[in-house]
């Protein structure tokens, strides 16, 4: 890592939480009378050993499974929840957007709430109520200032809380599935918001499930699996070894070590095939991560074959900043000229795809496949994901599509259809 | 701040590392403790007159129509209090003092799990929450009594200096309810059961208060226990000699220095004490509580 100065440290944390086991309603009437102050107790540790470092300005994501900790984690960054040892230092003030929201009153109008909030987050009194106006129409709700909250549909309030996170001068956001709500029209908007506050050098730490969105955005990852930290670093390393951790619960959840979720875990935990390289654009010394809109997309990878595989392949997916997945090809449409590959050998893969996509930032992640004698395929390797952005001003919609449009007078003593 | 586009200044106003103050009962920043305060009083406020179409009205209406029924069902059916100069007065001054207690305790109670989605979203000293709560009600207290001011002068009773006692009476009645509201407020969390049990109390409270029945209509030992063991009792008592009527016995003449004074004074104050011990102690788990 570089020398820039931190904006997180946490250093050995854990938290548990007591878990009452057998609720009031079970105890028998005789025993809560006689000890109506007892109840048994569990702890859960939730979280233990965590340790990491954010530097400023840095895209930081936070990915696991459910239950995983991470929106535990964040609560502890922000003060919501005490930890039971470690420490926590921040540079500057934080900003959390935990549970889908900040923390809004459904009784009351629009206005009283981000003024509210925009103050526990530290802004002045005064310095809200300025604002509150900018926030509300930021969040495109500025014709129903004065409804109550609890009038508003889940995705106004969703946006209005994030107007007020974006414009209280955090240095750093939490922001807990931040895109897994609202509509598309809305993640968008977040992701040029991100854009934004990457360029102003705030901090932003992200927690998903999604890894496109991982991919496509942060700067570094840390995975949690069952509260301690599996993995950190590069978000496509931790990001494979996420994949490789939901194979294998999906494996356990097939039951059988032979199904494709098993042999896939397999295979990102040693696989067959490395991927010594892989980069965007023609050429290999200008790597390129900007395209104009229309400019084609090309992937090109180095491989390293460690055990003999039989019929090489590869397979590559499109994805947007939201984990959509937008293309998917490769595979069963190449042929390594004699088949097999043997240990030691070099393979270069170059995937050109034509570029229709409206502007934006996304994933094109791929990896080597072995093709199967039924046509299908399996992966060879883990995965390599490289993020992209489609310049140009962003029209609506997912595309560019090659179109036009004609206008030409009817002639007026001809019966048009539609009008009487 | 570092400007807009390009990289972050490095080493220009940086802000430092600093240890996060994790969830607590007051904060570390006193400015905005007061801030927050009122910013959530007012909210609460807001919530609790602004929808309804007679809004702050009722903050008059309700102890004017509870003292009305009470007033006629005394004075008019039963005949009570004729002997007793003053009587009415004594019964809205009683009323209005319990009411502000009761509001304080039991909307105390709920006052955490209410604004659970604040709570378990947002860093902020959690003591705002029963606070805020205290802060409206005495807000509502204070209205009262000017409401009910006028009834006072048609009785021929003016402001005096005597009347100047109140400040420290209101002010021990403040003390004692907030004081018993963050209480609840986080007994509630760790034991539901609080919440019928302060509605028990709270009742019975009500009626070892001499709020309907002047105290000298109290037979004994029942006055002394009553002025000994409830800290209200002794503030309605004085309040009704300082404005209404400076014959009348206060809690000195009831129960004695020690009973009527030196007790009930420190209950206030260990309640006083003990709420803020307790609440310091539960504060940084009630987000997880809820």
């Amino acid at each position: 890592m570089s020398d820039r100065p931190l904006s997180i440290e946490v250093r050995d944390v854990a938290k548990s939480f007591r878990i009452q086991t057998d609720h009031p309603a079970d105890r028998p009437r005789k025993d809560k009378l006689l000890h109506p102050f007892r109840a048994e107790h569990r702890e859960f540790k939730v979280l233990e050993d965590i340790s990491f470092e954010v530097e400023r300005g840095e895209f930081f994501g936070v990915i696991g499974r459910n239950g995983s900790g991470k929106s535990t984690l964040l609560k502890i960054l922000a003060s919501v929840y005490a930890a039971d040892a470690g420490r926590v230092r921040i540079a500057g003030r934080m900003a959390p957007f935990l549970e889908l929201g900040v923390g809004f009153n459904q009784q009351q109008p629009a206005r009283e709430n981000v003024i509210m909030n925009a103050v526990m987050m530290g802004l002045t009194p005064d310095e809200a109520a300025s604002r509150a106006d900018e926030m509300i129409d930021f969040a495109g709700l500025s014709d129903h200032t004065d409804l109550q909250l609890k009038n508003y549909s889940s995705g106004m309030k969703v946006r209005l809380a994030f107007s007020v996170l974006t414009q209280v001068d955090a240095d750093i956001l939490l922001l807990d599935e931040v895109l897994a709500v609202g509509d598309s029209a809305f993640q968008q908007k977040c992701e040029s918001v991100f854009t934004k506050l990457r360029d102003e050098g705030k901090t932003i730490v992200l927690v998903t499930h999604s890894m496109p969105t991982v991919n496509a955005f942060c700067d570094h990852a840390l995975l949690l699996h069952d509260g301690r930290i599996d993995a950190f670093g590069k978000p496509i390393d931790v990001s494979n070894r996420y994949l490789e951790v939901n194979m294998r619960a999906a494996a356990e959840a097939e039951g059988g070590r032979d199904g494709y979720a098993a042999r896939f875990a397999e295979t990102i935990a040693d696989p067959p095939i490395h991927i010594a390289d892989a980069w965007l654009g023609a050429d290999p010394e200008q790597r390129n991560s900007a395209l104009g809109s229309g400019e084609p997309i090309i992937l090109n990878a180095e491989l390293e074959v460690v055990r003999a595989v039989e019929r090489p392949g590869f397979q590559f997916k499109i994805e947007d900043g939201q984990g959509q997945s937008l293309f998917m090809g490769g595979a069963a449409d190449l042929e390594l000229e004699g088949g097999h590959a043997e240990p030691g050998e070099r393979l270069r893969v170059r995937v050109e795809v034509e570029n229709r996509l409206a502007p934006g930032r996304y994933v094109i992640s791929g990896g080597g496949a072995q093709l199967t004698s039924d046509g299908t395929s399996e992966p060879a390797t883990p995965v390599t994901a490289l993020n992209f952005e489609v310049e140009g001003t962003r029209a609506e919609g997912l595309m560019e599509l090659d179109h036009a449009v004609t206008m030409e007078r009817i002639d007026s003593d001809k019966p048009v259809i539609g009008r009487p | 701040m570092s400007s807009a586009g390009g990289a972050p200044a490095i080493g220009a106003d940086l802000p430092e590392l600093r240890e996060i103050p994790g969830p607590s009962a007051f904060g570390t920043d006193r400015t905005r403790f007061w801030e927050l305060l009122w910013i959530v009083s007012v909210s609460d406020f807001k919530q609790t007159y602004a929808n309804t179409t007679l809004g702050f009205l009722w903050t008059i209406i309700k102890p004017l129509v509870f003292f009305g029924v009470i007033f006629v069902v005394l004075r008019g059916i039963l005949r009570f209090g004729a002997d007793v100069p003053n009587y009415p007065l004594i019964l809205v001054m009683g009323l209005i003092m319990f009411q502000y207690f009761q509001e304080v305790t039991t909307r105390g109670v709920r006052s955490i799990p209410n604004r659970e989605s604040m709570i378990r979203k947002m860093h902020f000293p959690r003591i705002i929450v029963p606070l805020s709560i205290a802060l409206t009600a005495t807000l509502t207290l204070f209205f009262n009594l000017l409401a009910v001011s006028p009834l006072f002068f048609a009785f021929g009773l003016w402001p005096t200096l005597e009347w100047l006692w109140m400040i420290p009476i209101l002010a021990t009645l403040i003390l004692f309810s907030t004081a018993l509201g963050l209480i609840l407020s986080v007994t509630f969390i760790r034991f539901p059961d609080v919440d019928q049990v302060w509605s028990l109390v709270a009742r019975v409270l009500f009626y070892a208060s001499p709020v309907l029945f002047p105290i000298e209509k109290i037979p004994e030992p029942f006055d002394v226990v009553m002025t000994a063991v409830n800290p209200l009792a002794p503030l309605i008592e004085l309040a009704r000699v300082v404005v209404i009527d400076p014959n009348a016995p206060g809690p000195l003449a009831v129960a004695g220095p020690l009973l009527g004074v030196l007790l009930p004074l420190s209950m206030i104050a260990f309640a006083a004490v003990f709420s803020l011990w307790i609440f310091k102690r539960e504060a940084p788990r009630v987000a997880e509580a809820l």
